[in-house]
This record gives structure tokens, C-alpha cells and sequence, in this order.
């Protein structure tokens, strides 16, 4: 069965239909990368999965059930977590405070006005594997709007990871990463794949990375789905080709 | 978290509050001052639960700091002659009046819940005003006084004994304000904090934010609606005045003066605004105005408020 499946999406603003009739369904264990060129959608497409806003029409499933209608906090609790293109995370707070908040929250902790040492020794620790993972380990203690950019896109994957999802969506993770940094990343998101059967849909504008990582590929284009397929038959698509590979090269 | 106050900072500020009334006199001010500066500090730390550390303004405590204070004097005067009766009606009322206010509003965000919590504050303002026969109207609730606390082996008297009543008065405060510290160090508080530093972070981490933000209101207001049976319970009186719009604004005032995003901050800032008040009151009319002047200076300079410039040059 698939883990998320979109029937038919659509989003109107006004008369731009930024997303139209788009129909997906993602296989659990798979990484799936959207690309397309910029104003295509895909940011909006997100969205829709996410809950941040909902679809003017179509549905959304996630495990099998109707989420159209949820809350993204209600859609966080079922296993789905998200990073955005411009990165939000709590840029006053040091890394580590960062991951804490994540963390106790997905532990069920955040009416909690106490917190148990027992409870307290495993989220410390828990912490720690994220920093560690991340790579932001020496960098813990300092503010994480004071990082470099590529420790803030980082960290707010980590901080996604740290709710244990599911579905991770990860939108451009490596937007204006160097060259160091989009290849850390690359490797970060393989790893969670490979090792840990994470499924993932990410938006991406590097081909190296599209191509390096993603089992399919869903191309979109002005709202609608222009291909689907695996990196080679992508690829050899003569009309994505045209409309997106071709002048990206 | 870092911004949590230095153990130093925190004996420094305990030793000045417990020694109070002991050298107010030496410094011209007289113990009902120093009480002044608790209860009113109280309110501008309850306030700041909800704008320094939820990063969400209300223009409108006020409300819950009279509705506390009209609850403790008109228990008092009518149905049981009892300080602990009147302050406990006092707050669950402000408390109340909260919950339900804080569900209408908890959607709304930046200058639309400020004007809204304003509005709201007004509609209690006008009915304390307009209900002469139940509230005294203009004239407030008079003729009652604080009553003796009975602990059943020792009577304490609050009334003629000022400082008794500081150090009563102190013992609440004490509570409250460990109670909101531990709040905002635990899990909960954190959320808090998330929902002030990245609203969209917070609710993409799971936590639903409307549902905090109503709760991190009603904690604020109910220690809001403490401070206003304090502030009633020391004045022997309460007014409309106690519900108005400006009153909200002087807790604001407060709270920003002494430094929002600091725990101390806001009791800082009430310790100048009663202090300036009590001293240039006795020299002109136009007191606010100085007031009014020292803000502008501190916000212009010092966005952190008072305590913010302690803090970097004591720490940095
Ligand atoms: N909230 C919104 N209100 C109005 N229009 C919007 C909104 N969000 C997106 N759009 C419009 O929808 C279209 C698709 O935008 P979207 O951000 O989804 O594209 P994208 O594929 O993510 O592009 P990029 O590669 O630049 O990130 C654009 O024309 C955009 O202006
Ligand atoms: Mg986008």
C-alpha cells in the first residue's frame, strides 16, 4: 500500500492555478524528487501534503487515511514532517535548543510543566545522536541564526527527523548550499534512506542530487504533472527534456 | 535555556525583595511603596509570561487584573469578611473571564489581538462604570478593609501591620512567580518559547499553537487577576480604574521598560515606573510624562529594557 497518496490536487489562487489536478502516490521505503522549473507548483504542491493550506479540490491520504481536512499539527502527529525552502527554524535559540523543543515534542512532552530525570536523560541523549548526525555537535551551544546557512538548513532536517516521521518532505533542501555543504546533505539524505528505509519526497534543483538520490521523479510544470518516472526514463523524456532538463543545461 | 536568569541575579533580586521594608525608610520611600512595587510587578511579570515569553501582545490585562481586585473587595464586603476568600473568588473570576475571552481571540495575531484584548478590556471597564448598583460605579467598591489572616493557631494582622502585609503579599508573589519559572523552564514553557521565536516552526513541529497560546493567556491572566486582589487588598479599595485601557498600557509599559525577553525584567521596570511615579507625582501633575520620556529614551537605546544593559555588561 502506498504511504501517501494525492488524488487529484488542485489549488487556486485567484485565477493562477498553481496546482491542477496533480495525482501522486508515493511507495513506502521510496525516495521520490519533484522538480520542475521555478513557478511550477511544487512549493504549493507541499503545502497541500503538508496541511499548511488545503487543496481548493482532490484528496490526500497518508497511511490510508483521508487527510484533506487536517490540521498540519494533526498531520505532524501521524508521522509527516517538513522542512521549507526558506529555512524556519528558532533562529534566538542555540542549536541544541532547537533540537530539545523538537524532541520533547515528538515525545509527547509539550503540555508537560515538568520534566522527569528519567524522561530528561533520554531526550539529552536523543538530542545528542541528532546533533551528531547532523554534524552540529561543535556548533551546539551557539545561536542557530548565527550558523552558517548550511548548518540552519541542517538543522531544521534534524529538527524534522527528531519527530520520527514517516514521510519526510524536504523542499530544496540544498538551495544555496556550497559545494561541501550540498554534498554532506546529499549524503545525509542517502544514508536516511538506504539505512533506515525513510520515505522521502523532496523538491530539488540540482540534477546531480536529483539523479544521485531519487528512485522516481515527478516532473511538474505550471501545476500539472508533465512525467513521472524512474532518473533514466526521466531522463530520455523528450518533452521534459524540452520543457525543463534542456534549458537547465 | 540561556535566557533564564543567572543564579546570581535571581539571590540578588530574593535578598532585596526579603530585606525590603527594612531600609525603604533609609532610602525615603516607606513600606507601602515597596508593596506597590510587588504587586504591580507581579502584573508586569504575568504580562510578560504572554509577550516575552509566547511573543504575543495583549493591550487588555487590565481587565483580569480588575476583575481580580473587584472579586477580592466585593467578596469581602459581601459575603465573607476573609482575605483568603476574597483573593481566591478574585482570581478564579479573572481566571474565568479569560478562558473564555482567550478562546474567542487565540486566532488572532500581532495588532489584531492587541485591539481586540483593548476592546475587551473596555466592555469590562464600562460595566464596573455603568453598574452603579452593583460596583459603586465611578466611585469604586469602598468600605471594606483587608481582613486579619486566621491560621487557626496565630491570627496575623495585615491591616495595621504593613509589614505583615508586605510579607504576605510577598508569599504570593513568591509562589507565582516559581510557578511561572518552572512553567517556562519545562517542556510546555518551551513550546512557548517556539511559538514566540517561528509560529510556523512550532506548528510543523506538532504543536498546536492556537491551544498553547490560549493556555499560556489563561496562566497569565490568572496571575494577572493575583496581583489585582493584591493591588485591592492593599489599597482597601477598588475602581474603575483598575479595568481601564491605561492601566493595561502601564503593565505593557512595565514589562518593555524593564526587558521582555528577560524573567526579571518586568519587576525591574515596575520598581522605576512606581518609584518615578511616587517621586515626580509629589513635584507635578505631569508625571507620565517623565515617565513617558524615560520610556522613549529606554526603547530607543536600549530595546532589551533595563535589565537587558545590566545583563550584557554584567555578562558579556
Ligand atoms: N500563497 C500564495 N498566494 C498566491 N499565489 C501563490 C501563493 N503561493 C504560491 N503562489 C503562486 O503559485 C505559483 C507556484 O508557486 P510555487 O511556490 O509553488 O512554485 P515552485 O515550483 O515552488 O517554484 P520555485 O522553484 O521557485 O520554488 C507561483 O506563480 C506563485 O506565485
Ligand atoms: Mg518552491
Amino acid at each position: 500500500m502506498s504511504l501517501l497518496v494525492v488524488e487529484n490536487a488542485t489549488r487556486r489562487f485567484g485565477s493562477l492555478v498553481a496546482v491542477d489536478a496533480v495525482s501522486m502516490s508515493v511507495a513506502p521505503g521510496e525516495l521520490r524528487a519533484i522538480i520542475g522549473p521555478n513557478g511550477a507548483g511544487k512549493t504549493t504542491f507541499f503545502n497541500l501534503i503538508s496541511g499548511f493550506f488545503p487543496p481548493t479540490s482532490g484528496r490526500i491520504l497518508f497511511s490510508g487515511t483521508d487527510v484533506t481536512r487536517l490540521s498540519p499539527e494533526r498531520r505532524v502527529g501521524m508521522g509527516m514532517a517538513r522542512t521549507f525552502q526558506i529555512t524556519e527554524i528558532f533562529p534566538e535559540l542555540t542549536a541544541r535548543e532547537n533540537l530539545r523543543i523538537a524532541v520533547e515534542v515528538a515525545s509527547g512532552l509539550r503540555r508537560s510543566p515538568w520534566l522527569r530525570g528519567h524522561a530528561n536523560a533520554q531526550i539529552r541523549e536523543r538530542i545528542e545522536v541528532l546533533l551528531d548526525m547532523g554534524g552540529l555537535t561543535p556548533k551546539a551551544d551557539r545561536l542557530v541564526g548565527e550558523l552558517p546557512h548550511g548548518d540552519q538548513r541542517t538543522a531544521e532536517i534534524m529538527m524534522a527527523l527528531a519527530l520520527k516521521p514517516r514521510l519526510l518532505l524536504l523542499d530544496e533542501p540544498t538551495a544555496g548550499m556550497g559545494d561541501q555543504e550540498t554534498h554532506d546533505i546529499t549524503q545525509l539524505i542517502r544514508k536516511l534512506h538506504k539505512d533506515q528505509q525513510l520515505t522521502i519526497v523532496l523538491i530539488e534543483h540540482d540534477m546531480r542530487v536529483v539523479f544521485h538520490l531519487a528512485d522516481r521523479i515527478t516532473v511538474l510544470a505550471e501545476g500539472a504533472v508533465l512525467g513521472e518516472g524512474t532518473p533514466n526514463e526521466i531522463a530520455r523524456d523528450e518533452r521534459v527534456q524540452a520543457a525543463y532538463l534542456g534549458k537547465a543545461a | 535555556m540561556k535566557r533564564v536568569p543567572a543564579v546570581a541575579w535571581t539571590g540578588l533580586i530574593w535578598l532585596v525583595l526579603l530585606t525590603m521594608p527594612y531600609w525603604m525608610r533609609a532610602v525615603g520611600g516607606y513600606t507601602e511603596l515597596a508593596s506597590r512595587v510587588l504587586v504591580l510587578g507581579l502584573a508586569a511579570m504575568s504580562l510578560n509570561f504572554l509577550l516575552g515569553f509566547t511573543g504575543v501582545l495583549s493591550f487588555g490585562h487590565a481587565a483580569y487584573f480588575g476583575l481580580g481586585a473587584y472579586g477580592a473587595a466585593m467578596t469581602i464586603k459581601y459575603i465573607a469578611p476573609s482575605t483568603p476568600l476574597g483573593i481566591l473568588v478574585g482570581v478564579a473570576t479573572g481566571t474565568l473571564a479569560a478562558m473564555v475571552i482567550g478562546a474567542l481571540i487565540a486566532r488572532l495575531r500581532g495588532v489584531y489581538f492587541a485591539m481586540v484584548t483593548i476592546a475587551f478590556g473596555q466592555v469590562f471597564y464600562f460595566i464596573a462604570f455603568r453598574w452603579n448598583s452593583v460596583t459603586g460605579g465611578d466611585d469604586g467598591v469602598t468600605g471594606w478593609k483587608r481582613q486579619a489572616l486566621d491560621l487557626g493557631l496565630a491570627k496575623i494582622d495585615l491591616l495595621g501591620n504593613d509589614k505583615a502585609f508586605y510579607y504576605f503579599i510577598l508569599a504570593c508573589f513568591a509562589i507565582a512567580v516559581t510557578l511561572m519559572w518552572l512553567l517556562l523552564r519545562s517542556p510546555f514553557g518551551r513550546t512557548l518559547l517556539a511559538i514566540r521565536e517561528n509560529e510556523r516552526r512550532a506548528r510543523f513541529l506538532g504543536v498546536p499553537v492556537e491551544r498553547h497560546i490560549w493556555l499560556s493567556f489563561v496562566i497569565s491572566c490568572c496571575f494577572v487577576s493575583l496581583a489585582g486582589t493584591l493591588y485591592a487588598l492593599l489599597n482597601n479599595f477598588t475602581d474603575p480604574r483598575a479595568l481601564r485601557w491605561d492601566q493595561s498600557g502601564n503593565f505593557v509599559i512595565m514589562a518593555v521598560l524593564g526587558g521582555m525577553r528577560s524573567f526579571w525584567g518586568p519587576l525591574i521596570g515596575a520598581a522605576i515606573f512606581v518609584v518615578l511615579q511616587d517621586y515626580v507625582s509629589s513635584h507635578t501633575e505631569n508625571w507620565m510624562s517623565f515617565i513617558g520620556l524615560f520610556f522613549v529614551l529606554v526603547v530607543l537605546f536600549f530595546p532589551r529594557g533595563v535589565l537587558g544593559i545590566l545583563r550584557r555588561k554584567g555578562m558579556a
